[in-house]
């Protein structure tokens, strides 16, 4: 049971949104610049690949598996490269690159001052431009945030493959606007 | 010096990332905004104690002495409030509700599990109400963002107390993102 009354039809973050639309506001705004907008060079699914590597690394179910079945979508992939990725992104079928970057949000994830010269300049040499390597060090401490935010709450987070699938499909297609959100998927959710 | 080349390396901490991402400056800002300085029956003295003494906790030095400068500046109290949050506030008259609300941050510090059930009931017996606790998770999380963000960059700090006065005075009366 979530630790503050929270309207209990929406799961993880949505309800969050929803109790407090003051703050939801930047929060969606953060996410869709960090994840979504256009980038000169990573592409969004790399980037939703980032923020759910660092969620699983913080073990938070609903960040994880939200943003697991976005980058599935995003990429045009099947859930197998993520669940690569999130086991050990060394051996996953990515770039090099990517490879780097993930390091960085690692350690970026068990705190700032980890991330060493030598990590920015292994990221590097495998082609990452600075302008990555700032995101992938704000998406990875965004991640930090969210996520102590849905559990720090105890926000309730469902069990469903479908429903974060398919939550996965329209964040993917339509991003983070507040506006954008629709709260359907919940209800087939509660019916099902 | 920083990981990577900013437009201008003699902006400190949080300031030269801001300058060099302004897209991600925005709702960054807008969340310290709202979340420091935005309605809420905790004053904003109070919410700059939780958000210094997380970056305290953090070993973030920017944000932990720039945001307990703007507590003081909020507080009237003098910098000597700086080295006092590093210490839990022994010497600071502060409400047992805030004491509690501290707990919660903390735990939030350590990762979102770390809150109980009993953290909350005992923030509750203080009187704290369920925006009051909401808001204390939410600006725990965020420094826990912000704090990374800033060390995860190698960004500079100056070192003093009191180069930060100046900073915590703009921050606690102009506020965030504000051009004025």
């Amino acid at each position: 049971m979530p630790h503050i009354d929270l309207p209990a039809e929406y799961p993880g973050i949505r309800n969050l949104f929803v109790y407090r639309p003051e703050t939801a506001a930047p929060l969606c705004s953060l996410a869709q610049v960090l994840l979504h907008d256009p980038h000169p060079t990573l592409s969004a699914g790399d980037r939703e690949l980032i923020a759910s590597y660092v969620s699983n690394l913080n073990t938070c179910k609903f960040c994880t598996s939200s943003h697991s079945a976005i980058a599935k979508h995003q990429l045009g992939s099947d859930l197998t490269l993520v669940k690569q990725v999130l086991a050990d992104p060394e051996t996953a079928p990515i770039s090099d690159k990517l490879k780097g970057l993930l390091k960085i949000a690692a350690k970026v994830q068990s705190g700032g001052k980890n991330v060493l010269p030598e990590d920015v300049e292994a990221a590097r040499k495998e082609g990452a431009t600075d302008m990555e390597i700032h995101d992938t060090v704000l998406i990875a401490a965004a991640f930090c945030m969210f996520n102590r935010y849905v559990d720090g709450l105890a926000t309730w987070q469902p069990d469903n493959e479908t429903f974060y699938d398919k939550m996965g499909e329209q964040r993917a297609k339509e991003g983070y606007k507040p506006t954008s959100i629709n709260f359907t998927l919940t209800e087939e959710l509660q019916k099902s | 010096m920083a990981h990577i080349k900013l437009l201008n390396e003699e902006l400190p901490g949080i300031v030269g990332l801001l300058n060099y991402r302004p897209e991600t400056a925005k709702p960054l800002l807008l969340l310290a905004e709202t979340l420091l300085r935005g309605p809420s029956s905790l004053t904003s003295g109070e919410r700059e104690i939780i958000a210094a003494s997380v970056s305290y906790r953090n070993d973030c030095h920017f944000c932990h002495t720039s945001h307990a400068a703007a507590a003081a500046a909020h507080l009237g109290s003098g910098l000597g409030l700086i080295d006092e949050i590093k210490a839990g506030l022994p010497n600071t008259s502060v409400s047992d509700k805030l004491r509690a609300l501290l707990d919660i941050a903390h735990q939030v510090q350590k990762g979102g599990k770390h809150v109980t059930e009993a953290h909350i009931s005992a923030a509750r017996e203080q009187g704290a109400t369920d925006q009051e606790i909401h808001d204390t998770v939410l600006i725990a999380a965020a420094f826990c963002m912000y704090n990374r963000y800033v060390d995860g960059l190698g960004t500079w700090a100056p070192q003093s107390n009191e180069a930060y006065k100046e900073m915590g005075e703009r921050m606690a009366y102009v506020g965030y993102g504000k051009n004025t």
